[in-house]
Order: structure tokens, then sequence, then C-alpha cells
């Protein structure tokens, strides 16, 4: 069975690390917070200018001046601080920030990542996601491994206007966990259960590495 | 030095048709509301505004949209505005959308007298092109400059005479670093007090940054995604 959104979440949880600043992306990143392993310590930034953000408010708590970058009110937690949006930038590229989750809509077999504008339709803007996507050592892609069309987004190319260029080192799909090969392509690491290599190969438009050993997904 | 305004008429007098402001604010959160409610009444026009949203349709720069006042707006994110979306396709509104944290260095650099700098993102994107690129220890960085805005319009939560200032939560955000950058800096606070009564360790602003600050009248402070938990 294919992850849902949840699921591919609690994968990428799994990838935090103890003493980890972690960024977050709106959609399915912000889920990963929700997920946090027991008995480790993050810290959640959030680009808009706070460090160590909590859970959504209480009805009373909610504050005009206290949001994310999703522009949702949220809280803090003991020991957050609040700063400019030059200082929260100076973060993110100085690679203050150990790990950048977010979504996509395509990546290429070299780890290029799409994810601000199609042509022709209206262009919100890149907000965060260029400064993002080209400094953090440590970038994981949370997205479905295909289109509401039904296309791939693993593709040998990205068609869609580029947001960074090699910078995806993991990609964690609904049905997989692949990595970007140095030279090129997506190393299938980890299935979701029930699926097969088939069909994440025939899902995957770009050039796909299927090694010896691949691992299921464990959530738990 | 009193840096104080009568109000906010006072603050905003100078800004004419055809100049470039920046205003702060993420969202709508810590805008300048009450600057933007008395440009709104205003005749000015044909304005580029440096703001990193354009505020919703019925409230922040989303007023001024309404009005045909602005030219060209310059903003890393505005997906959150109809009029704006109208304006853009039919090529009455000029847009030029850059990364945020380019937009904040370009910010602050103004204020810094930083003419240029150089920053990976954008790197082999559309933001790069025709711009100057060098590498760096094995990185490849592009050239960014500096803005030359006439007026930075601000809001801080508490302020004293001298112009000093103090921001809350993430209504700081743009705000420090365009109150470095304007020509002509306002400020409009939530509480204005007497020089003296703000603990010089807690100012996040200092005065020299600011030349006009006033006590604004109403602050609405609405908020965009109002999100509770059970």
């Amino acid at each position: 069975m294919a992850l849902d959104k949840n699921g591919i979440a609690k994968r990428i949880a799994k990838e935090l690390e103890d003493g980890f600043y972690v960024n977050l992306g709106i959609g399915i990143p912000t889920l990963v917070a929700n997920h946090v392993p027991e008995g480790i310590s993050v810290e959640f930034q959030s680009e808009n200018g706070v460090l160590g953000m909590g859970s959504f408010p209480t009805e009373e708590e909610v504050d005009a001046d206290l949001i994310n970058a999703g522009k949702q009110t949220i809280t803090t937690k003991k020991g957050a601080s609040f700063f400019d949006s030059a200082m929260s930038f100076a973060m993110i590229r100085g690679q203050h920030v150990q790990l950048t989750v977010l979504g996509a809509m395509e990546v290429s077999e070299r780890g290029d990542i799409a994810n601000w504008k199609i042509p022709g339709k209206m262009v919100k803007g890149m907000g965060g996601a260029m400064d993002l996507v080209a400094s953090a050592q440590n970038i994981i892609v949370a997205m479905t491994h295909t289109n509401r069309a039904g296309d791939s987004k693993l593709l040998a190319e990205c068609a869609l206007p580029l947001t960074g260029v090699r910078c995806i080192k993991r990609i964690v799909t609904d049905l997989a966990v692949l990595d970007i090969h140095p030279d090129g392509g997506f190393i299938l690491k980890e299935l979701a259960p029930g699926i097969t290599v088939e069909e994440v190969k025939s899902k995957t438009a770009g050039k796909l590495i299927v090694p010896d050993h691949i691992e299921s997904v464990k959530l738990d | 030095m009193n840096k104080e305004v009568t109000d906010v008429n006072k603050a905003i007098e100078g800004i004419e048709s055809g100049m470039t402001l920046m205003l702060g604010g993420f969202g709508l959160c810590g805008i300048p509301e009450n600057c933007i409610a008395a440009l709104a009444k205003s005749d000015v026009k044909d304005l580029t505004c440096i703001s990193n949203n354009a505020g919703v349709d019925d409230f922040g720069l989303g007023l001024l949209l309404q009005k045909r006042q602005i030219k060209k707006m310059i903003s890393s994110y505005v997906g959150e505005n109809k009029e704006f979306e109208r304006q853009m396709l039919s090529g009455e509104l000029e847009v030029e959308l850059i990364p945020q944290g380019t937009l904040a260095e370009r910010c602050r650099a103004t204020g810094a007298g930083i003419p240029a700098f150089f920053t990976p993102a954008g790197y082999g994107t559309e933001v790069a092109e025709g711009k100057e690129v060098r590498e760096f220890n094995g990185k490849h960085y592009i050239m960014e400059t500096a803005f030359q805005p006439d007026f930075a319009l601000v809001k801080a939560w508490k302020g004293d005479t001298e112009g000093n200032l103090i921001f809350k939560a993430t209504a700081r955000n743009f705000n420090p670093l365009m109150a470095m950058a304007g020509k002509i800096t306002v400020a409009e606070v939530e509480e204005l007090v007497p020089a003296g009564e703000l603990d010089p360790n807690e100012i996040h602003t200092p005065g020299i940054f600011v030349q006009r600050i006033f006590q604004g009248e109403s602050f609405e402070k609405r908020i965009e995604q109002r999100t509770v938990r059970e």
C-alpha cells in the first residue's frame, strides 16, 4: 500500500537526529513535526523569523504577531527566539540549519528541483525556496511519485523552471525512498509496503538504479 | 533628537507619485497598516513597492492595488490576492519576484552601504539570468545589488521619541532591515513612549535609522491563516 501524507512525513521524521535545527516547507513537510521520534531534541526554524516553533495555539493563545512561514498562527516552545529576515536567511545560507524538507513538482535524476512556477499559470513566487535549496547540506523532498495527471515527477531533466540545481539528496514519495546518485539517477533505497520494483520503475521517468538489496519502508 | 510627528499624514508627507517605497511585513504580520491606509486615501500613484508580499484583496497593499496606485511590485511571494493576479496577468502591474533571502539581504545591504553581494540563491535558475556569476571555493554565486528606495515604511511594537524601535515576535521580519534602508524611514508603533522609557539593552532598531515616528491610531492586525489546535 502506498504511503499517505502522514506516512511520508513519518518516514522523513526518521531522518531527524538529536540536536538538528530543521526547516519544514508548506504541505506534507509541515506534518513531519508531528512525528519527531521520542528521546531526541530538534528545533524547528521558520524563515519568517522564529526558531523553536511549538504547536498551533488554542483559541485563547492566538497572537496575530506570531505566525509561521505558511502564515498560520503558532506558539513557541521554551527557549525559542525571534529574529529579522536577513538573520533568518543567514541561518539558512550559512548552513546552520541541518535539515530542510520541502515539496516539489519535479525532481531530476541529477538532483535539480522545480517547485515554484508553472508557465502559463499564475506565478505566486519562490518565497524562500531558492535560498533554502541553494545552501542546505541536507535536503529531503517530500512528494507524491506522480502528479494528478498520473505523470512521473522523477525525471531525467526538469521540464518546469528550476528552483535549484543539483541540490537534492533524497526523495521520499508515497511509493519509495530514493537517493540521487552523484553521477545521475534515482537509487531505489526503500519500497513502501506492498509496492513492487516494477511499479516504481513504471512511474519513474528518469533513470532508476535498482540495487540488489532494497529495504522496505519501516514507520515504527 | 525628537522624531515624533503628530499623525500619519505628517508621517507620509513627501511621498510622491513615481517613488520607490519599502514596506515591512510578512504576509499581513507586521505591516505598516496606518501608513498604507493613509496612502490609499491619497492621490499618489505609479509607486514601486518593495515588500515581501502584496497583502490580500481588502487589506495591506491590496488597498493600494485596488486603487491602481502601484506600478511595480518587488516581492518574493504574492499568492493571496485576486486583484493582484488580475493586474499582473493583464499587464497593468509589473512584478519582479526575487528569493526571500535575497530580498532581505538586498534591504540590509541598502542600509549598510554595501552596493552588491554574491549569493548562491537562484544560481542555475531564471533568477540568475543577466546577472554576474562567480565561483568561490568551488561553488557558484550570483551578484545581487542594493535597492534605492525613497521611503521605508515600517511597523514596530514599541518606540520612543528618539526613534528607537522594539518589534514583537515574528512581526519583526523585514522591518528592521527596511528601517535601515529608507532615505526617509517612517515608523508607526503601537505604543510611543518618551525617550528614556525603553531599556537600551532591548532596542532592536536604533533611532539613527528612523526619521519620523508616530503612534498608529488603530491596528487591526488581521490574521491570514487562523490555525488552532483542539
